[in-house]
């Protein structure tokens, strides 16, 4: 035992000489935290927005009113023409636009209905239906809050002479009014959905990256052969050297606790204890992939290659993170369910956002164990004692 | 008593590459010997030393080192070795102190219970305990590299190349160290380029192409070289060299240093003086002196490469 615990102080020397590496190590995640969670994210706002209406109308002017007020679009103009609107657009004075039909206002009351067309600067196609989404959903409840005023307004005037006023409609007869309920996340913010990725990305990154590097680096330098011709069991020089970013790894996950909670103001639904262990877990399973690349690979250069390109790159694609697994085709949607991460942010999203208790997450936790488990014995039995 | 017995050891790294170790003959090295393997670069002077520390396995043949064999017992034979690989393979980052603690805790030791062993190598080096083991010369880190192959008092060492890219004086100080190791009774193996060095070996292996050429102690190498043995000077040394092949006495030629030395084929009664005049006639070289000399172990290399 005090030859491991040897090893491990010298992994630790190792890692604080460096300072560079580990302020990378620390900081990365808070800046990819602090990133995803304010610059980029996938919500929009101050989209500049103009107006082309064939006649002055109040309740137009109200609606743009109530668009301007709101924090996702800024008013800009009224344009004469569609043409000056398209010309707007190309200038990159607005995004998008609202265009209002003759006599607007009168068709709003007529069996017809009135036309509204919503355009949007499609270059950017996600932005664009997010727009035209948010803009529609604006207009329409404007419109039914008013329309239904009108209608209830007349409603009550004609129906002044009855007694029963209770049974006054509150809506419109015959129509349907979606009720909408964003569950679990119902600002939509985007931070709940980055969050568990981000430390699928970063856990992984640290644990497997930084440990098969490490090794290899031994193998590099020449000290592996040094290190082998001594008693020690080779395999604890590989077990010595995933303690400490082990140790990391646990303080980075603290740090995007902290920030998720504090800054991002992203709750945590569910139970701490158990969202702990699931990333233990994973961070487990990362450490495992490291030793087992540390143990196909020679260079330092193909290791960072094979973490960089291999793991983390599908992390991206295919964890669920930016593109959501359902909608790929067949194939792939086989393949995503072979990436680790895939399983760890579906499980960290149940138990961190939806709040759900344990026995919901066993599948992932079951798979996350069981893929640790054969990762580790394949590094295992492809570790070689010797240089051939 | 033996320490090390090496049954025609042979390793290949690539089915058609020529084997780079096939010693096809049996050698033991006795407790307590100093023997030295002396070879150019790529001769397999490595391999074998990584086979011996049981680094590689061999495709055939077999060794023992004090009793254990290198393929099944290599975990105890681990324990038994030092081993000093040719490139500088300690951590750079650490301290010369972090270092050599670390190695002493690898094998289970403290350095106070060995110290002994190390402090006349150590001794040089304890000014620089706080050093970062990478901002070292190269002969403080051969120095340092020793001192933590010895740290744990091995049975058998194994030094490849200790001395290349050492300063002269290291050099000496280095051979000193192992001699006085060699008394305590450490069985030490060494590998080198440097003929000269091989002189200090208690029997030097000359190896060749993955083959051992001959294996004996320094003198009775050079005692047995049985050809005359000539060194030419002239003012134009190249041209000289490429003169002197043409000559039908000569047998061998090679420079050795500032001159060049010559074998003559056997039979051949040509004295110094009359080469000398043939060189001044026929090839109009100036200031032309031959003498016979004695071989040294260089010369005995270069002349068993052919057999």
């Amino acid at each position: 035992m005090k030859e491991f615990f040897a090893f491990v102080r010298k992994e630790f020397l190792h890692i604080f000489r460096d300072r560079r590496t580990l302020l990378v190590l620390i900081g990365l995640p808070t800046m990819l935290i602090v990133l995803f969670g304010f610059a980029i994210s996938t919500e929009i706002r101050n989209v500049n927005i103009g107006l082309y209406s064939q006649d002055d109308d109040i309740a137009v002017a109200r609606l743009m009113e109530k668009i301007d007020q709101s924090e996702y679009f800024t008013y800009i103009g009224e344009y004469g023409s569609e043409e000056d609107v398209d010309m707007a657009m190309r200038r990159g004075e607005i995004d998008a636009a609202l265009m209002f039909g003759p006599d607007f206002a009168a068709s709003l009351y007529s069996d017809a209905g009135a036309d509204i067309s919503v355009v949007a600067d499609a270059t950017n196609p996600n932005n664009a239906s997010m727009e035209v989404m948010y803009l529609t959903g604006i207009v329409a409840d404007y419109f039914r809050d008013d329309v239904e005023e009108a209608v209830a307004v007349r409603m009550l005037a004609s129906m002044s002479g009855d007694e029963s006023g209770e049974s006054v409609p509150t809506a419109m007869p015959g129509t349907v009014g979606p009720q909408l309920r964003m569950l679990y996340n119902p600002q939509l913010k985007s931070s709940y959905n980055f969050v568990p990725g981000i430390m699928g990305l970063i856990l992984l990154l640290i644990c497997a990256l930084m440990t098969s590097v490490s090794i290899v680096r031994e193998k590099e330098t020449g000290s592996m052969e040094v290190l082998l011709v001594s008693p020690i069991k080779p395999i604890n020089i590989v077990l010595a050297k995933m303690i400490p970013y082990f140790v990391i790894s646990c303080a980075v996950l603290v740090n995007i606790l902290l920030l998720t909670i504090f800054v991002l103001k992203v709750p945590v639904a569910g139970s701490f204890f158990w969202m702990i262990l699931v990333s233990v877990i994973y961070i487990i399973l990362s450490l495992g992939i490291g030793m087992l690349v540390s143990s196909l690979v020679k260079t330092q250069i193909i290791a960072t290659l094979i973490c960089g390109m291999i793991f983390l790159v599908p992390v991206m694609m295919f964890s669920g993170m930016l593109y959501p697994i359902e909608s790929m085709p067949v194939a792939l949607q086989w393949f995503a369910q072979t990436i680790p991460a895939k399983w760890f942010i579906e499980a960290i999203r149940k138990i961190m956002i939806e709040g759900v208790p344990v026995r919901y997450v066993t599948k992932e936790i079951l798979i996350m164990t069981g893929m640790a488990v054969v990762i580790f014995a394949a590094a295992v039995i492809k570790f070689k004692d010797r240089l051939d | 008593m033996d320490s090390i017995v090496i049954h025609s050891l042979r390793k290949s790294y690539g089915r058609n590459l020529p084997p780079a170790v096939d010693l096809q003959t049996d050698v033991t090295v006795a407790k307590g010997e100093l023997f030295g393997i002396i070879g150019p670069d790529g001769a397999g002077k490595t391999t074998l030393f990584r086979m011996l520390a049981t680094l590689v396995s061999p495709d055939a043949g077999s060794a023992t080192l004090e009793g254990l064999d290198i393929v099944r017992d290599y975990r105890k034979v681990r324990t038994i070795i030092g081993y000093m690989p040719g490139r500088f393979s300690l951590y750079s980052d650490l301290s010369v102190r972090e270092n050599l603690e670390f190695f002493a805790s690898v094998f289970g030791k403290d350095i106070e219970s060995n110290y002994g062993l190390i402090e006349n190598i150590y001794c040089r080096l304890k000014p620089f305990e706080d050093r970062k083991a990478g901002k070292l010369s190269g002969g403080m880190k051969q120095k340092l590299a020793l001192c933590c192959s010895l740290i744990h008092s091995p049975a058998v060492l194994f030094l490849d190349e200790p001395t290349t890219g050492v300063d002269p004086s290291s050099r000496r100080e280095l051979w000193e160290n192992l001699a006085q190791l060699k008394e305590q009774g450490m069985t030490i193996v060494v590998s080198t380029a440097y003929m000269d060095e091989a002189d200090r070996c208690d029997r030097v292996a000359m190896m060749k192409s993955g083959r051992f050429l001959t294996v004996d102690s320094p003198s009775r190498i050079i005692s047995g070289f049985d050809k005359r043995l000539l060194s030419v000077r002239s003012d134009e040394m190249f041209r000289l060299l490429n003169d002197l092949r043409t000559v039908s006495a000569v047998d061998k030629c090679y420079t050795f240093g500032d001159t060049h030395h010559i074998t003559l084929r056997p039979g051949a009664g040509i004295s110094p003086e009359d080469l000398g005049r043939e060189l001044a006639s026929e090839f109009s070289h100036r200031n032309v002196s031959v003498r016979e000399i004695d071989a040294t172990l260089e010369d005995c290399y270069m002349n068993l490469e052919d057999k």
